[in-house]
């Protein structure tokens, strides 16, 4: 037999270096990244609303800035709820879409994002006496009741003059007359007589007026707790919303369930990587080492490109993330077919790695820009859940073209350059006896 | 799996016209079914609510039925999920009232300690959700057969998007023909399945393409069907392997990724099968078929204007 030519043990070195460094930046960060990505709805718990859109009692028509105003409205509001990353979209000419993740009381959330938060006072004959144009701006704070010491609401009125005038009025006025209704989402039709024995009212009080009040404060005494008080001064002070909110659609989970979703899909996840990496060594021999270190760089990337982007991760999201993997592995098959097929014809180690990485390259690139053409549109029509699918898709597209195709041909590059696979088939996967004579 | 390039007998060729029969056939019946039977529409596209109530222990759907009855709402149909049945999801088709599902939320939350998941919708989102799954499918193969048309030529292009449209029509068809239920993570998966099948299918003809440009004169369908078979046989183990390994992924969520993905990973188990299919016995003599028949023209043309002298080859 042949004296090999040396093998150079500098580029196994390299690939050593390279390895254990990486594993090391792995090992330290991954689990911070990890923690860092932020969950979809479907994970967390949460919930989701879409809101038809439409004008207040029919006065306006609906068009971009009134819909961007309400947005800003339904901004502030959320600020009161402390809701960390609210998404809030328009879509369409008439539609905006509120999604709240981690909330953990759905209920009071929604009601308060629905509510118009309309003030109006009214006598029992449902005419107008003020509302919430005759307010300070931001005036509405939550504090307790001098001598009961409930909690209470108590807004500001713009002129002294106005509320002076309407409680003399008021107070004038027979026994039972003399009340005057603090409404909440006053709409046409309503009436105080049906309104008052409704459990569920939109009239918050109705106090009786027995004498002129000269103060600008206005208490509102409505069976408060201290929370549901500060909850309605803070939608006050967000101010009204300039429309009314029709609930079309709606999802929510509650978090229990999100949290067995996503330990039932990281567990899959898991199993499924662990099958491919099995399945690579198996077949692939030494390449399919290559194989399993890329797809490992592969899944650590497709993380931190993932927290970088401020993405959010939903179950749609993880099958994508799993699917890349098998994109990934694509890449990896594709190159290494090839490269086996090279060294069927008779090439050497050293030139068959060449000229199957050359040649496999065009072919994974025209298939995944394909595959990323039909992910773009995806993201362009898609909704939330679907969208956040191709989000996905397309970062282990991108990421799997970096791993699969460069990080693979340097850390091979290594070892068939080092000239210590010369010769080696078997560790390629390929039997002598399939070799053609050149 | 290793394929002897030189050893490997397979002809995909001999048999396209089976090929095209079968899937005819099969996508024929499939419309019928599709027409009639229709798809099983999952709430997304129904107007409706549906419930998921998560408890701690199995529960029975007489169970969940009798809790919901003591509030007084009578579900028109409850399903158990969840590896102990510990899931009861009710459907409320017609839907409930933001302040009806807040009293289930509330209510199951006192009984079972768990809120309930609740989602409703108008069909009109269902709908829109389709129409732009639909107009998604076209504006992204008309991309496609633009970027293939550039890259290649026009007829790879043609029998890419015929490949294409084979594997989404298959897996309504299974769904139809198995009733089962259609969401939006389906639509996700249908539309996850183009992407492949397109990737697979051009994968298949770069390599036809590579072998033409080997070839010093392919004239006739002999010609083409020895470089299209021998395209084949090359593919043939990374088509497998490739297919095969996504299957493990799509396998494992199927089975071990909980319900909310079960639907998902069926659908792409599926479409994954029948795009392999497809670019071994579709796609690529669908391009064989339509080449030769330009070749036959371009040679027409040419015994016109050239040689009209001469008899034919």
């Amino acid at each position: 037999m042949k004296k090999k030519k040396g093998v150079k043990k500098s580029l196994i070195v390299a690939f050593f270096a390279i390895v254990i460094s990486f594993a090391t930046l792995i090992a330290t960060n991954v689990l911070d990244h990890a923690e860092d990505i932020s969950l979809g709805l479907d994970l967390q718990g949460g919930f989701e609303v879409l809101y038809e859109v439409e004008p207040v009692d029919g006065e306006s028509e609906i068009n971009r800035e009134l819909l961007t105003d309400t947005v800003s409205a339904l901004n502030a509001r959320i600020d009161v709820l402390g809701v960390s990353e609210p998404n809030i979209t328009i879509k369409g000419d008439n539609r905006i879409r509120v999604q709240l993740a981690g909330v953990t009381d759905q209920q009071s959330a929604r009601k308060l994002l629905s509510t118009q938060a309309r003030l109006s006072f009214r006598d029992v004959n449902d005419i107008v006496m003020m509302d919430g144009s005759d307010l300070v701006e931001g005036g509405a704070r939550q504090s307790f009741h001098e001598k009961t010491n409930e909690p209470i609401v108590s807004v500001r009125v713009d002129d002294a003059t106005l509320f002076a005038e309407i409680t003399t009025e008021l107070s004038n006025r027979p026994e039972g007359e003399d009340l005057l209704a603090i409404w909440l989402d006053y709409e046409e039709g309503d009436s105080f007589e049906e309104e008052r024995i409704k459990e569920v009212s939109k009239i918050v009080s109705a106090p009786r007026v027995e004498e002129v009040i000269s103060s600008r404060d206005v208490m509102i005494l409505g069976n408060f707790t201290v929370e549901t008080a500060q909850e309605l001064a803070g939608i006050l002070n967000a101010g009204a919303l300039p429309v009314d909110l029709e609930e079309i659609y709606s999802n929510s989970v509650g978090a229990s369930l999100g949290e067995r979703s996503i330990e039932l899909a990281i567990n899959a996840g898991m199993v499924s990587v662990a099958l491919i990496f099995g399945y690579m060594l198996i077949y692939y021999r030494f390449m399919g080492i290559i194989a399993v270190l890329t797809l490992s760089a592969y899944i650590y990337l497709v993380l931190v490109v993932f927290n970088w982007l401020n993405a959010v991760l939903t179950l749609p999201g993880i099958a994508a993330l799993i699917l890349g993997v098998g994109m990934a592995v694509d890449a990896n098959i594709i190159t290494f077919e090839r490269i086996k097929e090279e060294l069927r014809s008779g090439k050497t180690t050293i030139s068959a790695f060449r000229a199957g990485s050359k040649r496999s390259l065009s072919t994974i690139l025209d298939a995944n820009i394909t595959t990323i053409l039909a992910a773009s549109v995806l993201y362009v029509y898609g909704t939330s859940a679907v969208q956040g699918f191709a989000v996905m898709l397309i970062v282990s597209i991108v990421v799997s073209f970096i791993t699969s195709v460069f990080g693979a041909r340097l850390l091979l590059g290594l070892w068939v350059n080092s000239r210590s696979l010369n010769k080696k088939h078997r560790m390629f996967g390929v039997k002598e006896r399939e070799i053609s004579e050149l | 799996m290793n394929f002897d390039h030189g050893e490997t007998k397979i002809d995909f060729i001999k048999h396209r016209k089976k090929f095209f029969m079968f899937s005819g056939i099969f996508i024929f019946i499939g419309v019928i079914l599709l027409s009639t039977l229709g798809l099983n529409l999952g709430i997304d596209f129904e107007s409706g609510t549906t419930i998921d109530v998560l408890s701690d222990d199995p529960v029975t759907a007489n169970e969940v039925i009798e809790e919901f009855e003591n509030i007084g709402y009578s579900p028109d149909n409850v399903v158990l999920v969840g590896d102990n049945n510990e899931i009861g999801r009710a459907s409320f088709i017609g839907g409930l009232a933001q302040e009806q599902t807040l009293e289930v939320q509330s209510h199951f939350d006192e009984v079972y300690g768990h809120t309930p998941g609740v989602s409703t919708v108008t069909p009109i989102v269902g709908e829109e959700l389709a129409k732009n799954a639909v107009i998604s499918v076209l504006i992204a193969a008309a991309g496609i057969i633009l970027y293939v048309t550039i890259r290649f030529e026009f007829l790879y292009g043609i029998s890419a998007i015929v490949a294409l449209c084979h594997d989404a029509l298959f897996i309504l068809v299974v769904f139809s023909v198995g009733q089962m239920e259609v969401n939006i993570p389906f639509i996700a998966a249908v539309l996850t399945i183009v992407g492949y099948s397109i990737n697979d299918t051009v994968v298949t003809f770069d390599r036809i393409r590579e072998n033409m440009s080997y070839e010093k004169k392919v004239k006739d369908f002999d010609d083409l069907a020895r470089v299209v078979n021998k395209s084949l046989v090359q593919t043939l183990a990374r088509s497998i392997n490739t297919v095969l390994t996504v299957v493990f992924a799509a396998g494992a969520l199927f089975i071990l990724g909980g319900e909310g993905l079960r639907t998902f990973s069926f659908a792409l188990v599926i479409g994954l099968v029948a795009g392999t299919y497809s670019s071994l016995f579709i796609a690529a003599q669908m391009w064989l078929v339509l080449k030769t028949r330009h070749l036959k023209k371009l040679r027409n043309r040419k015994v016109e204007t050239e040689q009209p002298d001469q008899p034919e080859a």
